[in-house]
């Protein structure tokens, strides 16, 4: 390793996405190309990262570190470890097929597009590899913007609406973990080292004012009840792009925040909160599950169906077991494939009908065979079959969840029912039954490009699900380290 | 030998994926070749492995490490002992007849490829599910069947009732899998390990031990939530409402899938696990009473069905009630012989059932049948034999079998067997009658055939040629038939072997408290005795009198069954409503859990945390911003007012303080 591999994985996409903005979107076709090229490039960068992971310690690898501004101690700051380095991966993996998908589907503004997607993915890269707390703020409230455009660019009719929420919801829980970091770097002597601040001793009281101001920020992000929200409306005004990199990565960068912030810098408090974690993380899974059932709009019922598993990270997180806390990081990167593979079929139909709204559709299977043969391998892993991804982390939780309390395992595993109800339900109104109408007569089945990108999610989510070793083998060290953390107390 | 196990499941799947994924390249035929080549290349392996068990060889070893975690092993391995072994010789000869038949019977589909693609699937899974030597193992097969199931009964998938059904079945079996994994997670929390040796080891030194969160006994606790998951795979009341409307399905799936084989998962996994039910005799209690019900109030539905595929539905779940009594009363062998037979058996009736459906142009209604039996002799021939084994009859496979759990629960002193003794008793005299109401209403009697057939097919696609003049079906389906009636009648005499001679060696443990089968070990003396002995028991003379009232009422006086209909209008429709359970889980569960959906999001989301809090903190600021826009007038008075205003205010506050 001779080379800075997170800066590449951070700055390729990023530089990559200046000469598309420099050549406009007069001519398509080579923006298009050159896109992908990037996309690609961006990640071939991030291989080595788990090619030459060292799996035997729980230390930050792949370090970079320079002074960026002194006066504050502020470093540019990089490092990954077992919990990190696979969101890198899965940002850049997901980002190339955003890049095929939006190839035909996007003829206005496309250089634009892409480029807005190369620059969030780089961005995004920078706040899983960050070490300081100010590179990170820096980079979390950086990938707000891009979004916030693709939304309000791209959009739907109400996008406006749902682009000031999705920014003003975020922004103001942002807010307040920025007063959080200026507290912690007054408390460590001028540091942002994030490293330092989990050594860091701290009162009770300060650690669950800290909490509460990171949990604003995080959880938002995740989001978890009440502060959910902004979510399904986001998700129903962006373009297919967007709702993708939005679910399989956006939403992951709460959760990874107080797996990184609040449960190393703040264990006491997390300990203390734990119960109102895990009672907000169930209502997220059972109460959501309702919900997403009545939805009479498929993005919106992806987008709550989204939050129902993301309620099963939090819930992961704090139960304080290896399995729950692997099971929950699991579930991340497994809803990064399920997710995106949801919303690309919902927005594969979208192109062609121009609608979401499960009542327009029925009987899509009669003419689109292979479609519907993707779309029910996703419907199945979002109802968590086994030998699919989104079985294992579901799996891993549930067990987590009983051995912490029989009763916590009791209503997680509600999801079972209702996971399976609400997608399935779903399923079956839109793509069996008779053809329903004249516009399913019309509807032509998936081209190369889709099937390709519909394919490589497929095998990602299969590969996953049987034989999931890998994915857990790599975090071991990093979550026995943040376990054993997280024990001690810092009074 | 490691290879022969792997071969068995895979070549299934492999045959799966080649007529599933290049379906269209290799056509009908290639379809059919391949993936009935993967399943006889599992069923001569299945064979070579069973000789090998019976050697006296079993294999308990990973094939890989699924994942690991927390001290915790996941693996994918196998388990072969004699039980895996008997599951993996029905599973796979079952199937193989089933994928011939299919020929025949789907030959005029467009999903021809498709369907053989499931079937192996299905075989591949079930496969997996019955040679896992671990929990974890167990439940992937025990879904991927559930998935296979729920594609398959809506492969018809542009029929309203199919995709109503298939969705039904696969919920229903996740509210069992919610049990089943509340069990598996107790299991992984309590004793570390998802192994069955280990588990069961564990198992025997936690008997005592109770749940730390409920405090409730651990083992029961385990056994109960374990059973529940049985429940929903294998239709036990009142989870059973979804096997009737699987009968949605192709016929071939009805008897390989929803009665030989898938719903019989669920018993195959309370015998592995009798070393752990055996703990708990709670749990036994609670298995006896909910199998002695489903086999009595099941049994009672099927006597007013005119579906013939529902009556033989109703007939499984009856069965399978006897099969869940039997592991209640410790007799696991006695189930799992049941199974065996029943396997057999009802595989016959079902694709007999198939095989008139054809015959009359996807017509079910036993109601526009009627003497049949000239015309389709193979067929009538092995239906009778089936139905002859259903109904517990000497010397039909199903007498022995049936005979063996009725007195194991006769014996039995679990709380609970009292009542299952006699509901079972009555559940054979109920057999005897439904069992040859079929036979005497499809095959006897008048033609009834040729009034209905010109009425309105529901698979669209066939011509018709006036009265159709029924005949008897392609060799294809007779063959299986054939085939699978032998050992419907011959199966049954290897009771001594696998009842009582210790057939099941270490795979089936039984407590010191519960010594039912060796009780009627020392009463066995063979199988001749065993029939003349049978020829002079109770449940012989009742079957024998519910197939007498058959004959009289659907041969003798014909016109008796609407009279007697008349009479008992309650009564009928109780039975005709199915005790009504659809209609409340429609109105209960699925209509509440709706209702629960819109409330909560009409006034969670919505007007709580939309309306009031996001929208109303955007509302209060924008109303606050109004009036405070107010005071920026832009008039350069009003500034110099408010200036001079405020360096009052201050100067007071300063001297007050001071």
């Amino acid at each position: 390793m001779n080379y800075p591999i997170l800066s590449l994985a951070i700055w390729v996409p990023i530089i990559g996405a200046l000469p598309l903005l420099a050549l406009g979107s007069e001519r398509r076709d080579l923006v298009r190309w050159l896109a992908l090229a990037v996309a690609i490039a961006g990640f071939l960068v991030t291989l080595p990262l788990y090619l030459e992971f060292d799996r035997g310690t729980a230390a930050m690898q792949f370090i970079e570190q320079a002074p960026w501004i002194e006066r504050f101690n502020i470093h540019y700051f990089l490092g990954v470890d077992g919990i990190s380095v696979l969101f890198i991966l899965l940002n850049s993996f997901i980002t190339v097929l955003v890049v095929i998908a939006g190839w035909q589907i996007i003829n206005e503004k496309v250089a634009q597009y892409m480029a807005a997607f190369l620059i969030m993915s780089g961005l995004m890269n920078g706040i899983f590899s960050s070490l300081d707390a100010v590179l990170f703020y820096v980079f979390f409230e950086a990938s707000l913007i891009p979004m916030y455009i693709i939304i309000g660019v791209w959009g739907g009719p109400s996008r406006v609406y749902a682009a000031f929420k999705f920014f003003l919801y975020t922004l103001l829980g942002s807010l307040l973990m920025l007063v959080a970091l200026i507290y912690l770097f007054i408390q460590a002597d001028g540091s942002f080292n994030l490293l330092y601040w989990h050594q860091l001793r701290l009162e009770m009281t300060p650690q669950i004012l800290i909490f509460v101001a990171f949990f604003a920020a995080f959880a938002v992000k995740v989001p978890m009840w009440p502060v959910h929200t902004w979510l399904p409306d986001a998700h129903v005004e962006a373009p297919t792009g967007g709702s993708v990199v939005l679910a399989a990565i956006m939403l992951k960068l709460g959760a990874y925040g107080f797996v990184r912030f609040s449960l190393p810098i703040l264990p006491d408090a997390s300990h203390f909160l734990a119960p109102m974690m895990i009672a907000l993380s169930l209502i997220a899974v059972v109460y959501i599950g309702f919900v997403a059932l009545v939805q009479a709009d498929m993005k919106k019922l992806i987008a709550y169906s989204s939050i129902s598993h993301m309620g099963f990270v939090t819930l992961g997180f704090f139960i304080f077991n290896q399995i729950g806390i692997e099971g929950a990081l699991v579930q991340m990167i497994s809803h990064g494939f399920i997710s995106a593979a949801m919303f690309l079929c919902v927005g594969v139909m979208y192109d062609r009908m121009h609608s979401r709204q499960i009542a327009d559709y029925g009987g899509v299977v009669n003419r689109m065979p292979k479609f519907a043969a993707f779309f029910m391998l996703f419907a199945m892993a979002n109802s968590g079959l086994p030998a699919t991804s989104g079985f294992v982390g579901e799996f891993m939780v549930i067990l987590g969840a009983i051995k912490f309390n029989f009763w916590v395992g009791f209503c997680a595993a509600i999801t079972l029912i209702l996971g399976a109800a609400y997608t399935l339900w779903m399923y079956k109104r839109v793509v069996f039954g008779a053809v329903a109408n004249d516009h399913v007569a019309e509807l032509t089945d998936i081209c190369w490009r889709e099937f390709l990108v519909l394919a490589l999610l497929a095998v990602a989510v299969l590969a996953m699900g049987v034989y999931p070793f890998p994915f857990t083998d790599i975090m071991h060290a990093s979550v026995d380290n943040l376990l054993q953390h997280v024990a001690m107390s810092k009074l | 030998m490691k290879t022969l196990y792997l071969i068995i499941p895979f070549a299934p799947l492999l045959g799966a994926i080649v007529a599933g994924l290049f379906g269209k390249a290799i056509g009908r035929a290639g379809a059919h070749v391949v993936t009935i080549l993967g399943v006889a290349i599992s069923l001569v392996c299945a064979g070579l492995v069973m000789q090998d068990v019976l050697d006296g060889n079993t294999f308990n070893g990973p094939v890989y490490t699924w994942m690991e975690t927390d001290g915790l092993k996941f693996e994918i391995g196998f388990l072969i002992d004699r039980l895996t072994a008997v599951m993996m010789v029905v599973v796979t000869f079952v199937s193989l007849m089933v994928h011939i038949y299919t020929i025949g019977y789907m030959a005029e589909d467009p999903g021809y490829q498709r369907f053989f693609s499931y079937i192996s699937l299905f075989t591949f899974s079930m496969l997996m599910l019955v040679m896992s030597n671990n929990f974890l193992q167990l439940f992937f097969g025990w879904e991927a069947v559930g998935l296979v199931s729920y594609l398959l009964i809506g492969f018809w998938y542009t029929r309203p009732t199919a995709i109503y059904a298939n969705l039904k079945a696969f919920l229903v079996n996740r509210v069992g899998d919610f049990g089943f994994v509340l069990g598996i997670g107790l299991i992984a929390a309590y004793m570390g390990s998802l192994d069955y040796v280990t588990v069961f080891a564990d198992g025997r030194e936690l008997t005592a031990s109770s749940e730390i969160t409920t405090g409730w006994p651990l083992i029961t606790t385990i056994c109960i939530c374990l059973f529940i998951g049985a429940m929903g795979k294998s239709a036990q009341f009142p989870l059973h409402v979804w096997l009737p409307d699987s009968m949605e399905g192709p016929t071939p799936i009805s008897a390989l899938i929803h009665a030989a084989t898938m719903v019989t998962a669920g018993i195959f996994m309370v015998a592995r696990m009798s070393p752990l039910f055996e703990l708990s005799d709670t749990a036994l209690s609670f298995v006896i009473i909910i199998g002695s019900i489903t086999a009595l109030f099941m049994a009672l539905i099927a006597i007013v069905q005119t579906d013939i595929k529902r009556v033989v539905a109703y007939s499984t779940l009856s069965q399978l009630g006897y099969m869940t009594a039997a592991l209640g009363a410790s007799a696991y062998s006695a189930a799992i012989f049941h199974l065996m037979t029943h396997a057999f058996f009802k595989a016959v009736l079902f694709l007999g059932a198939g095989s008139v459906i054809i015959a009359l142009h996807h017509e079910q209604d036993m109601r526009r049948m009627g003497g049949l039996r000239k015309y389709m002799p193979i067929t009538y021939l092995t239906v009778l034999i089936g139905a002859i084994a259903n109904a517990g009859l000497p010397p039909f496979a199903g007498f022995f079998s049936k005979d063996s759990i009725i007195e194991a629960v006769q014996l039995s002193h679990i709380p609970g067997a009292g009542f299952a003794y006699l509901a079972l008793l009555a559940g054979v005299f109920i057999g005897g009658f439904y069992s040859f109401r079929l036979v005497f209403f499809a095959f006897h009697g008048k033609e009834r055939f040729r009034e209905a057939a010109h009425h309105d097919d529901h698979h669209g696609s066939h011509d018709h040629h006036g009265p159709a003049e029924p005949h008897e079906s392609p060799w294809v389906v007779t063959l299986p038939l054939i085939l699978l009636a032998i050992p419907a009648i011959a199966s049954g005499w290897l009771i001594g072997d696998m009842l009582f001679g210790g057939y099941f060696g270490d795979a089936i443990f039984i407590g010191e408290n519960h010594p039912v089968l060796a009780h009627m070990k020392e009463e066995f003396h063979g199988v001749v005795p065993m029939i003349l002995h049978g020829l002079m028991s109770l449940p012989f003379w009742l079957a024998l009198s519910g197939a007498a009232l058959a004959w009289f009422l659907y041969i003798a006086r014909p016109e008796l069954p609407a009279v007697i209909k008349k009479k008992f209008a309650v009564v009928a429709m109780i039975l005709e409503e199915k005790y009504g359970f659809d209609r409340f889980n429609d109105w209960f569960f699925a209509g509440g859990t709706r209702a629960i959906g819109q409330g909560l999001w009409k006034a969670g989301d919505q007007t709580m945390i939309d309306g009031i809090a996001v929208n109303g903190s955007a509302k209060a600021v924008g109303r606050l911003a109004g009036v405070v826009r107010l005071l920026q007038s832009g008039q350069i008075y009003t500034y110099a007012f408010s200036m001079i205003i405020g360096l009052f205010v201050l100067m007071t506050f300063w001297l007050i303080r001071s």
